[in-house]
């Protein structure tokens, strides 16, 4: 058996797994320079409203927040293999659930592409340290 | 009217203020790889924001694409597109 992947008998149709990562790393100082020069233009072009008020939410946290969500989506976009699928970033969201873990939503063009891709599941970590904000996501999806 | 060069020189000056590119964007071919001289994501999206403004332009979501932003080049014939329509 090859480690990452299903057994597939002869009867099955199903193509086996296969799992993809993607990570992103941004410096949330350049997120807010790129607030104030840009202002709502940049925050309105990358994030959904429920980011936004969930960013706007927190005392002095909106840069923390956005660059975290932002790297989620560019490690989204990796991790599904979108560079130039010319997607919006806004099809792709952070939602932060009740539990406190946050989790992704995909929209639109995105979510079509997801569902071509049969992506079975996708799972996201966030972290923050001083001046960054990291994220990793994972996919696993049916191979090819 | 506006000439290929006056739109290059627009762009490179865009590229000069918000590319982040650890080389001279003066020194760069039009078809030099703006991600392999040092454009993160981030800034990409600085240069798109710029760019629109600078153009009075929109890109719209399918032409959010890695290659539309690779290289001097590749903005220009994606500006020349959105001027077009």
């Amino acid at each position: 058996m090859t480690i990452g992947t299903h057994p597939t008998s002869a009867r099955s149709a199903k193509p086996p797994y296969g799992l993809r990562v993607g990570i992103d790393l941004v410096q949330i100082s350049r997120i807010s320079d790129s607030i104030d020069q840009f202002g709502s233009r940049f925050i309105d072009r990358l994030f959904t409203d429920d980011e936004i008020e969930y960013a706007n939410s927190g005392s002095g946290l909106q840069s923390e927040r956005l660059a975290a969500r932002f790297a989620a989506k560019e490690a989204t976009i990796k991790a599904l293999q979108l560079s130039d699928a010319g997607v919006g970033w806004r099809d792709i969201e952070v939602r932060k659930l009740r539990s406190g873990e946050c989790a992704l939503a995909l929209h639109g063009r995105v979510a079509e592409l997801a569902k071509i891709m049969e992506i079975e599941q996708i799972a996201l970590s966030l972290s923050h340290d001083g001046d960054y904000a990291g994220a990793v996501v994972t996919v696993l999806h049916r191979a090819p | 009217m506006t000439t290929i060069e006056q739109v290059e020189s627009q762009i490179k000056s865009v590229l000069r203020d918000h590319g982040r590119l650890n080389k001279d964007v003066g020194l760069l071919d039009s078809s030099a790889d703006l991600y392999q001289a040092g454009m993160t994501s981030h800034a990409s999206v600085n240069v798109m924001l710029a760019l629109e403004g600078a153009f009075d332009v929109e890109f719209p979501d399918h032409m959010l694409k890695r290659n539309v932003f690779s290289s001097i080049q590749s903005i220009r014939s994606a500006l020349s597109e959105l001027t077009a329509a």
